[in-house]
């Protein structure tokens, strides 16, 4: 158990592993996809007030999930990679960035057109949206803190600790917002209670979380393998693979 | 305590022995308000109505802009680092910095924001609110803006990714900062938004100088 662990402090290791997950999560990802959206867009009821713009649920709520989940994943890895110097946290954590952003982008433009056709605005100041603006900023903020250093060991460290000031903040920034103003709705699936929404809405969403999931997985392995190489590229090991292939 | 109370006179004795530099925020406070009613409208309603978040965003930026005074040049001649090896904790000199940043800074920022609050029409009772509100809410953003400054130590141009870094982590203080001042200005309790500011202080002062003191560390190495 302990030396499977230690084993991912390994770059080489890691990259091998990831090679051989690889195909798997592509073929989950894809999978759940396609009955995600089939379930979603096709299957699931339309909404009795909203039609087929509720729709646009099954890609919004899961990427604003994500953008959350990403950064709170990235500040975790930078932090122990900051505690106990290890290299393949860094790694991580570097790669988690550019999809958190993107992800966030997506959850905010999903929201924009949502809320066009049901609250007549593409864009209020409201609670949610504006901390998941700043969520949006603090991401750029990781990665151009993180190309402004020319080492790459300062700039893993300084970011780690980027990032952790920033989830310290996250709470504080999405209650400040939250008391500030507010007109997004609360959250509908509850983990204590009955959920009030349509069952089969809910199935085709937590698919569509899922499946978000793995796509992220899938892409942070890509990514994770591409830092990798581009890191270790002096060393033996990498070498040969490139020889090799 | 007395070795606290040396590194803040040594900050200030610093500071102010080039003479204008410390001017240079407090200008740029007062030149940015009085673009507003140039640029918005010179109609005195309507200028108390946004006269507190101006106020409050002008001061953010002119301390954001004081920021770089305290460390970049301690930071180059290497008197940074001789504080450092000499045995002084990076969390104290943190601390330091920031409360001398707020006496040189902020406090004059205090000072003359009554003024631009009777320029822009603001009622005598709100604005000794706006005073209030900063000057529990200026120093967090001392101690906040010190993380960025330390992170961004070392790089040739870190004043553009010190704003892009924390301008983030302001935003809470802001909030509650103008909040206060228009719950003030339309007659409704405002003691809630003055606590959460001093809970932000607080919760900056527990924070900051751990996280500036390791960013330090990082950029010194």
């Amino acid at each position: 158990m302990w030396t499977w662990f230690f084993q991912l402090a390994s770059p080489k290791w890691v990259y091998q592993f990831a090679d051989k997950l690889l195909p798997w999560f592509k073929a989950v990802t894809a999978i759940l996809f396609a009955i995600g959206l089939v379930y979603g867009l096709l299957i699931s009821p339309m909404d009795y007030q909203q039609g087929n713009t509720v729709r646009i649920m099954y890609v919004h709520v899961p990427a604003a999930y994500l953008s959350m989940f990403v950064y709170v994943l990235m500040a975790i890895s930078g932090g122990i990679g900051f505690i106990w110097r290890i290299k393949m946290a860094h790694i991580v954590s570097v790669s988690c960035a550019p999809i958190g952003a993107i992800v966030t982008m997506l959850a905010l433009f999903t929201g924009g057109i949502w809320g066009l056709p049901t609250w007549g605005t593409f864009w209020q100041w409201d609670a949610r949206m504006t901390s998941y603006l700043i969520l949006f900023f603090l991401y750029l903020g990781f990665m151009a803190l993180h190309s402004a250093f020319d080492d790459r060991k300062t700039a893993d460290r300084a970011s780690a600790i980027l990032a952790l000031v920033g989830l310290v903040n996250i709470p504080i920034i999405h209650f400040s917002v939250e008391w500030w103003n507010s007109l997004h709705q609360g959250a509908t699936i509850s983990k204590f209670e009955k959920p009030s929404i349509d069952i089969d809405m809910l199935k085709a969403l937590l698919t569509m979380i899922v499946a978000f999931q793995f796509y992220f997985f899938t892409v942070l392995l890509q990514r994770v393998k591409a830092e990798i190489l581009q890191r270790e590229k002096l060393s033996n090991w990498v070498r040969k693979l490139a020889i090799e292939s | 305590m007395s070795l606290l109370l040396s590194l803040v006179k040594r900050e200030i004795s610093v500071v102010l022995k080039s003479r204008s530099e410390f001017i240079y925020p407090l200008a740029f406070f007062v030149i940015v308000t009085s673009l507003f009613p140039l640029a918005v409208t010179p109609d005195p309603n309507q200028l108390a109505f946004i006269a507190p978040g101006i106020i409050w965003v002008a001061a953010l930026l002119s301390i954001l802009l004081s920021l770089n005074g305290f460390y970049q040049a301690d930071y180059e001649e290497g008197g940074l680092e001789q504080l450092l090896l000499s045995g002084v904790s990076g969390a104290n000199i943190v601390v330091a910095k920031s409360i001398a940043n707020w006496l040189v800074t902020g406090l004059p920022l205090v000072l003359v924001a009554p003024m631009i609050g009777i320029s822009f029409n603001m009622q005598p009772h709100t604005n000794w609110i706006a005073m209030l509100s900063l000057l529990v809410g200026t120093p967090s953003i001392c101690f906040i803006g010190s993380i960025g400054m330390c992170l961004t130590l070392g790089l040739r141009n870190g004043g553009v990714l010190l704003t892009l870094l924390v301008l983030p982590l302001f935003i809470p203080v802001l909030i509650f900062g103008a909040s206060a001042v228009g719950a003030a200005s339309i007659g409704v309790n405002y003691s809630g938004q003055l606590a959460i500011l001093g809970a932000l202080l607080v919760f900056s002062i527990m924070v900051a100088p751990f996280a500036g003191a390791a960013a330090m560390k990082i950029s010194i190495d």
